[in-house]
């Protein structure tokens, strides 16, 4: 086990440790022009630019290091990389695939660079390079009248996945988080690819795998039930799984409380905060959204909290004061046994 | 069925080996019924569906991906783990890359050793999947209770401990072998399983233990009622022992307790080996419990001689055997009124009893083509009673008539000869035209003979062209005959494409002999005739359509291909120059001897006169033998196939037999020629030039093809011409040519052993003669890597690894897939004069005759490897023309196989 692992086990069973917030609605309200994207390295790309919010990384470094620090001041344990589309295959839209690599590197190091100027003994602040899911999917069709057809596969992910991993801990991450992960088989690719990696390298990284339960169905997009979709990622032995964004507090928690149960590591959650109004914003408040985090805390389903799509480092401040003190989740004694599953979960005991 | 909880049913039936239903539905891409399949699986509670593509004839690749991926979009049936199981490892991952529940892998062995095990255990791991790993080592399949425990123990060990592999994801599935089969060793089979498995899981602990049930029962096929007893017999023993799961047919299980008791308990005696007569007195009431409608299996022993002559000789023909035939047929041709009702009753009554088993795949080719043999002797045997009689009624009585024809320009008959045999067991006139026949002489013979059918075979590409010349002649002359197509390279879609739209008569691909029964038999009567082609061409049509959406192949321009060329390191390799030792216990060099050839001992070539063939036997390869015989398995595995073991065995002795006698009295003649010239690609990158020995003058050139399909990034476009090197290397290279037959001799043992009706030998030489002069040309090979060439001197290769190619250089031949178009063999003829030198000639469409010969080129580097030219476009093939000195047209037909575009009639 590596060190850095270690060190994160031992704090883990001690506290409850605390994820940033989300970095595009921070983004959005600097609402930055087309010209702020594009910089003067880019301004004559040929295309436009404006919403590829990870080339700001480049663009505009001390912007997203200031909201790195805004989050750290709040109390985030945890800082994540602004990295959600910086593998070729989402770059591709801006016709950027060439920068995937760089994005990675810089992102790692702003990141780095805050934690260190916050991490003390009492809170230790650890870097979670974002793996963010791409605007594919390797086990749904893109076309509704042809089910076989798919507009990507396993090996073209898992070399974007494996590329922008080497990248991240190259510019120093600590963690690596695979995050709103709406296809289990995309994450597969990526832990493939992180497989690899490590194995490559003489390397343990510790991954945290976030999934995502896109609707009252309390399904993935691509059809799992929750605990199908561990079954499914268990071998990449996570430091933590969990699940975010899509729902708010109130519709995710008993998925987060069937992880809670079901999964033999440490489990996170970082909802949103509730679901998007008429105008595309999260109602949410920070003591609204401290209440249920503080509550899943009481009732010992957690390991990691946070928050995702219209948190800010108030609804993250709150958090943290919502967890602080309250017992970290403990770890079930879950029997081994084959678990396999297909949407649904299967297991055979031994 | 049974109440243990912790038994897991994994349904069988998307399984294209298990299910010829299934296979049938995957072959003919009906994927919506396919799926039904698995859905029904799903709802009558499999709990793990297995899908297994592994055939022949289809990509499996594409089509697990394809099944999967569909599969993926039906909620209720991705609902439950898909297990991935191929014997091909690249079938697997792709299946693992389809699927994003957590599946299971079946099945990985230390078959090829610890390395290749844990690289796949490895990736099981990386891919997030069980993995059933069989009880299957260096040495083989284990059989005994301790090799099972054993080889179990062994791979636990390495996975838990290399790997830290978890022992709950381990299955291992130990062999369930057919029991009760008669011999001896094969009794405690059942035993040996059930006690492996209580050990496997006391000593590896978390694993899981599976097997194949309806093996165990194997010996009582046919017998669905004492089969489905066996079955839950083993199961209600072997759970408890710690059998937990098994790929199972839910139909093939009876419950325990409605077993009939006396059935019960002769059961438990043969899985249990509890008495030794268990055998015997299972085999005593299984007849009592068999269903209706299964035929009776024939007594043992010499007992069958007791029974009336018309049982006799209907035992001799389902067994092949031909000892009696001749008494047997004079008896009944005392008995009957006319010798020609011997025939027509109790041996065409026998060879019907074969046409069925051989239908309902219980019998295989080999034991059929042998009942023809004693067929055949018992007609000869007749034929002067009957010629006496002079029965005015000498034909009328056959099922129809049928000439079969191999296409001018090519040799192989084979497969050809194989239909012929089975198309006369059922009855038809087989009127067997031979090898290299001009189309003329097909058509005027099915004029004079009033033919019902014709039948073309052809195992060449050229051959393909001159199918469908054929069939326009046949056009044109305004036959109506249907047409019926074989051989290797023949294809539904070629003959859909390129033969059917050229006739209007009924044209029908055949893919094997045993299909070709029922074909001939539909195509003879009109009615049936008239459905089937109507049948067909709507098939076509979706065939022509489907084709014609696949030719949108993305092509690279040549010259783009070319800058995709492999770019192999010159700088940091030295070519070997070719030892050529002037005397070596085979041959001695020689100068070369062809036009502008000059010696100054850099080049040489080595004549193989009457090489021994003993030294061939050895390294024979046994799988493409069986294969020759419709017997599809890899040897010596097949040997042991519950399924068709013992024919194979049968088929194995046999051959070992002939090829004493073929080495003892020498009905074969091995001659072979090899030569090495100094060579350099040209600077257009495709050609290869033949230089003199002062590498002043270009003498001859071989002309390459290149790949020129679209390739994903950081993948060539291969040319053979890529693995020489290049004048500005400043590199000295070479290459080497090479023709070799042991065929020599073998026409006229054929024609031998079919002057005294005896098509199984007559078979049965030619296909040695081919697998000789294949190991001729292994041995060939290496010779010329330790010696002649010599770049790997010290080479010590078994035979396992020569055929899995484990050495350096390739030795591709014309009209394969690196180098597809045939007349690459003048150029080698010329270059080693392979006629005068071993007698073998080539026909117009370049086949070589004899048939059982083997020829090609040699490359060195270490890079060199096999591929597959595939499509070019219309810019490639002129360029190839233009080198050729042909006209365009020219190249089409030669690279018709290979064009990417439909040429301008």
């Amino acid at each position: 086990m590596s060190d850095t692992r270690q060190a994160i086990e031992s704090v883990l069973s001690e506290r409850i440790l605390v994820i940033d917030g989300a970095m595009g609605t921070m983004i959005q309200n600097h609402d930055p022009s087309e010209e702020d994207y594009r910089g003067e390295r880019f301004a004559d790309w040929a295309s436009d630019l404006k919403g590829n919010n990870d080339l700001l990384t480049l663009t505009s470094p001390e912007l997203i290091k200031g909201i790195h620090r805004q989050y750290a001041e709040a109390g985030a344990h945890i800082i994540t990389t602004n990295t959600f589309s910086s593998t070729t295959i989402a770059q591709a839209d801006y016709h950027m695939e060439d920068l995937a690599h760089e994005l990675n590197v810089a992102a790692a190091k702003l990141a780095r660079e805050v934690a260190e100027e916050f991490d003390s003994a009492e809170n230790p602040r650890y870097v979670a390079g974002v793996i963010g899911p791409t605007n594919k999917t390797a086990s749904i069709s893109p076309d509704v009248n042809d089910p076989g057809k798919r507009n990507t596969d396993f090996m073209e992910l898992a070399g974007a996945y494996g590329q922008a991993a080497e990248a991240l801990l190259e510019g120093g991450v600590d963690i690596l988080l695979m995050e709103t992960i709406f296809d289990t088989l995309n994450a597969k690719a990526a832990i493939y690819a992180v497989r690899k990696l490590m194995r490559e390298r003489g390397v343990d990284i510790p991954l945290m795998i976030s999934g995502t339960i896109t609707d009252a169905s309390g399904r993935t997009l691509s059809g799992q039930t929750t605990e199908a979709f561990y079954n499914s990622i268990s071998h990449a032995r996570p430091l933590t799984v969990g699940l975010n964004c899509a729902l708010g507090p109130d519709a995710l928690r008993q998925y987060v409380a069937e992880m809670s149960r079901i999964a033999p590591c440490y489990v996170h959650a970082y909802p949103n905060a509730g679901l998007p109004n008429e105008f595309g914003e999260y109602d949410l408040t920070p003591d609204e959204m401290a209440e249920h985090i503080g509550e899943w805390a009481e009732s010992g389903l957690l390991n990691m909290a946070g928050g995702c799509c219209g948190s800010t480092p108030e609804h993250i401040g709150a958090i943290a004061q919502a967890v602080a003190g309250k017992a970290p989740r403990q770890r079930p004694d879950i029997q081994r046994a084959m678990r396999l599953s297909g949407l649904e979960p299967f297991t055979a005991s031994a | 069925m049974t109440s243990a909880t912790n038994f897991i049913n994994i349904g069988e039936r998307t399984n294209v080996t298990g299910s010829a239903r299934f296979r049938r539905l995957i072959k003919e891409e009906d994927y919506d019924t396919a799926l039904e399949v698995a859905r029904n699986q799903v709802e009558n509670g499999a709990q793990i569906i297995d899908v297994n593509m592994d055939e022949g004839m289809l990509d499996s690749v594409e089509a697990m991906r394809k099944f999967l991926n569909l599969m993926a979009g039906e909620p209720d049936i991705a609902r439950v783990p898909v297990m991935v199981d191929s014997s091909k490892w690249e079938v697997i991952e792709a299946g693992l890359q389809c699927i994003q529940g957590k599946g299971m892998v079946n099945s990985i062995s230390l078959k090829e050793g610890e390395e290749k095990f844990l690289e796949q255990a490895q990736a099981c791991l990386d891919y997030g999947a069980a993995v059933v790993v069989m009880a299957f080592d260096e040495d083989g399949q284990a059989d005994t209770e301790d090799r099972k425990v054993e080889i179990a123990q062994r791979a636990y060990k390495l996975l838990t401990e290399t790997l830290d592999f978890p022992p709950e994801d381990i299955i291992f599935d130990l062999n369930i072998f057919a029991i009760a089969t008669g011999i001896e060793e094969h009794n405690n089979y059942a035993n040996d399983f059930i006690n492996a498995t209580k050990r496997v899981r006391e000593t590896c602990p978390g694993c899981h233990v599976s097997g194949g049930l309806s093996n165990v029962s194997f010996s009582f096929r046919g017998n669905e009622p004492v089969r489905r007893a066996m079955h839950s017999v083993f199961l209600y023993h072997a759970i408890p022992a710690g059998l937990d799961m098994a790929i199972v047919n839910a139909g093939q299980l009876e419950v325990y307790d409605d077993i009939p008791d006396e059935l019960r308990e002769a059961c438990e005696d043969v899985v249990l080996n509890r008495r030794g007569d268990a055998t015997e007195r299972l085999l005593e009431i299984a007849e009592q419990y068999k269903g209706e409608g299964a035929k009776a299996e024939a007594k043992q022993d010499t007992a069958w001689r007791d029974q009336p002559v018309e049982k006799r000789l209907e035992h001799a023909l389902v067994k092949g055997i031909d000892a009696y035939v001749t008494e047997d047929t004079e008896e009944a041709r005392q008995k009957a009124d006319k010798p020609l009702e011997v025939i027509e009753g109790p041996l065409m009554d026998g060879m019907n009893v074969v046409g069925d088993l051989f239908g309902a795949g219980k019998m295989f080719l080999p034991q059929v083509v042998k009942s023809a043999r004693v067929m055949k002797k018992a007609v000869a045997y007749l034929m002067p009673y009957i010629e006496e009689e002079k029965a005015e009624n000498d034909k009328g009585s056959n099922n129809g008539t049928i000439i079969m024809a191999t296409v001018k320009g090519d040799v192989h008959d084979i497969g050809k000869n194989i239909v012929g045999v089975v198309l006369q067991c059922n009855n038809f006139e087989v009127i067997d035209l031979g090898v290299m026949v001009p189309m003329n002489e097909i058509l005027d013979a099915a004029e004079k003979h009033n033919a019902d059918v014709i039948g073309l075979s052809g195992l060449i590409t050229p051959s393909l062209d001159e199918m469908v010349n054929v069939a326009a002649e046949m056009q044109r002359r305004g036959l109506n005959t249907p047409l019926l197509i074989g051989g290797a390279t023949t294809s539904r879609a070629h003959t859909a494409v390129k033969i059917d739209p050229a006739y209007d008569g009924a044209v029908m691909w055949v893919k094997d002999a045993s299909r070709s029964v029922p074909v001939a038999s539909r195509m003879v009567n009109k009615a049936s005739r008239e459905k089937l082609v109507a049948e067909l061409k709507e098939d076509y049509d979706k065939m022509r359509e489907r084709h014609a959406a696949k030719r949108q192949t993305k092509f690279l321009t040549l010259e783009a291909a070319r800058d995709n060329r492999v770019q192999l390191d010159w700088s940091d390799y030295a070519p070997a120059a070719p030892k050529l030792p002037a005397e070596t216990p085979y041959a001695k060099r020689q100068p070369l001897t062809y036009k502008g050839a000059t010696d100054d001992g850099v080049s040489g070539l080595y004549v193989f006169d009457d090489f021994p063939i003993d030294e061939l036997i050895d390294t024979i390869d046994w799988t493409p033998f069986f294969l020759s015989w419709e017997m599809k398995g890899r040897y010596p595995d097949i040997l042991n196939d519950p399924n068709k073991g013992k024919e194979a065995r049968k088929l194995f002795d046999d051959a070992q037999a002939m090829l004493k006698q073929i080495v003892e009295e020498k009905w074969l003649t091995a001659r072979g020629v090899v030569g090495l010239f100094p060579a350099r690609t040209a600077t257009n990158f495709d050609d290869i030039e033949v230089l003199s020995d002062d590498r002043s003058d270009v003498v001859s050139v071989v002309h390459q093809l290149r790949q020129q399909a679209e390739h994903r990034k950081g993948v060539p476009n291969r040319s053979l011409a890529d693995f020489v090197a290049p004048a500005a290397s400043g590199v000295d290279d070479w290459i080497g040519g090479f023709a070799v037959t042991a065929g020599l001799g073998s026409s006229e043992k054929v024609e031998q052993f079919k002057a005294e009706h005896d098509d199984y030998n007559a078979i049965l030489v030619e296909a040695l003669a081919d697998r000789l002069a294949e190991s001729f040309a292994e041995w060939m090979h290496r010779y010329v890597r330790t010696t002649i060439w010599g770049y790997q001197p010290d080479e010590d290769l078994g035979n396992a690894e020569l055929i899995g190619e484990k050495y350096h250089g390739i030795r591709p031949a014309p009209g394969y897939p690196a180098c597809p178009e045939h007349t690459g063999k003048d150029t080698l003829w010329e270059l080693l004069d392979v006629e005068n030198n071993t007698g073998i000639q080539l026909t117009e469409s370049r086949a070589m005759w004899p048939g059982a010969a083997v020829s090609g080129w040699y490359f060195a580097h270490p890079d060199s490897r096999y591929f597959v030219v595939g499509r070019v476009a219309k810019d490639q093939v002129r360029d190839y023309a233009d080198r050729k000195g042909w006209a365009v047209e020219t190249a089409e037909k030669w690279l018709g196989p290979n064009l990417g575009y439909e040429p301008e009639a």
